[in-house]
């Protein structure tokens, strides 16, 4: 209990991704929060290299956490500029009244 | 490893709370909020496991930019405030609330069993290249095989940032009516047959200009 290891992190990472995919699923309300729980399942995956690169002892993983972390900023910008976008059009970013695409 | 195994407990717990309450909170602005706590501590949980680079980074990018992206989208649209239920919705009745629950814990328990069946692999840790020193600073030892190892694939990365911001920009781009604006064509192409005037003023009478 005291001696904290990989699984540790590693459980942290899935508790946190298995929050954003509910989050996805759950969301009633804007397409915002629907990106951010794209954020916060990036964010596991971003624990889970960290941590199998610490404990393993190797350097990559945190490289490429870094480069996990440009495509998530740029997928926030584009998205965020999506939104923006199809708000000024449609005049609403409710999730059930996005149905233009009849899903 | 007392203290190590009190400070993981206690920034795991926060960024768990903070990462529900992101999912269910009713304001939009509190979403935010929250997800800023939630990078807060995982990012501290980074500083404190060894990678104190990305756990600053995390600070810089995340917190910095685009949590505060987010907050400016989020106060712009006006959706701060729904007044409708987050759980059942009034218009259509959704049946994809309880498939998503069971899908996100069956994704739960697969990487719960992932991180116990991993140990009877212990013959994957011996393939690493890039070994982590322990002479030199986390920030030396990536930028070493950063701009060495991997300069395409961050050079890469440097163009999908350079792509997404000219394409938020022509997203968001609009050419708005009725704005006084300077044209450089109109004024350079002007001649001087169609900017001055020579008249013949009758004596008595005057001429009238700007008519």
């Amino acid at each position: 209990m005291t001696e904290i290891g990989l699984g540790h992190y590693l459980t942290l990472g899935a508790v946190i991704f298995s929050i954003g995919v509910i989050g996805i699923f759950l969301n009633r309300k804007n397409i915002i929060v629907i990106l951010m729980s794209i954020e916060l399942i990036l964010l596991a995956v971003n624990i889970n290299l960290v941590s199998f690169s610490i404990y393993l002892g190797d350097l990559t993983g945190q490289v490429f956490t870094l480069f996990i972390l440009t495509v998530a900023a740029a997928e926030a910008a584009i998205g965020l500029a999506i939104i923006v976008v199809y708000y000024r059009n449609a005049g609403t970013i409710r999730v059930e009244e996005i149905d233009k695409l009849k899903g | 490893m007392v203290a190590h195994a009190i400070f993981f407990y206690i920034f795991s717990i926060i960024a768990v709370i903070s990462a529900i309450m992101v999912t269910v909170s009713k304001n939009t602005v509190h979403s935010v909020f929250f997800l800023i706590l939630d990078f807060i501590s995982i990012s501290c949980l980074f500083i404190m496991i060894g990678a104190e680079f990305l756990g600053m980074i995390m600070l810089i990018v995340y917190v910095g930019a685009v949590a505060v992206l987010f907050l400016f989208v989020v106060m712009m649209l006006n959706v701060a405030q729904q007044k409708n239920k987050w759980f059942n919705s009034e218009t259509t009745s959704s049946t994809h609330i309880p498939v998503g629950l069971i899908i996100s814990t069956i994704i739960f328990f697969e990487l719960i069993i992932v991180v116990g069946g991993w140990k009877y692999k212990p013959e994957l840790s011996d393939q690493n290249t890039t070994q982590i020193s322990n002479e030199i600073s986390n920030t030396h030892s990536l930028g070493q095989i950063l701009y060495t190892d991997y300069i395409h694939i961050f050079q890469i990365s440097g163009m999908i940032l350079l792509i997404a911001m000219i394409g938020a920009i022509v997203l968001t781009f609009r050419k708005r009516e009725g704005v006084k604006t300077q044209s450089y064509l109109k004024q350079i192409s002007r001649e001087r047959s169609e900017g001055i005037e020579v008249l013949e003023v009758p004596s008595n009478k005057g001429v009238k200009i700007d008519d």
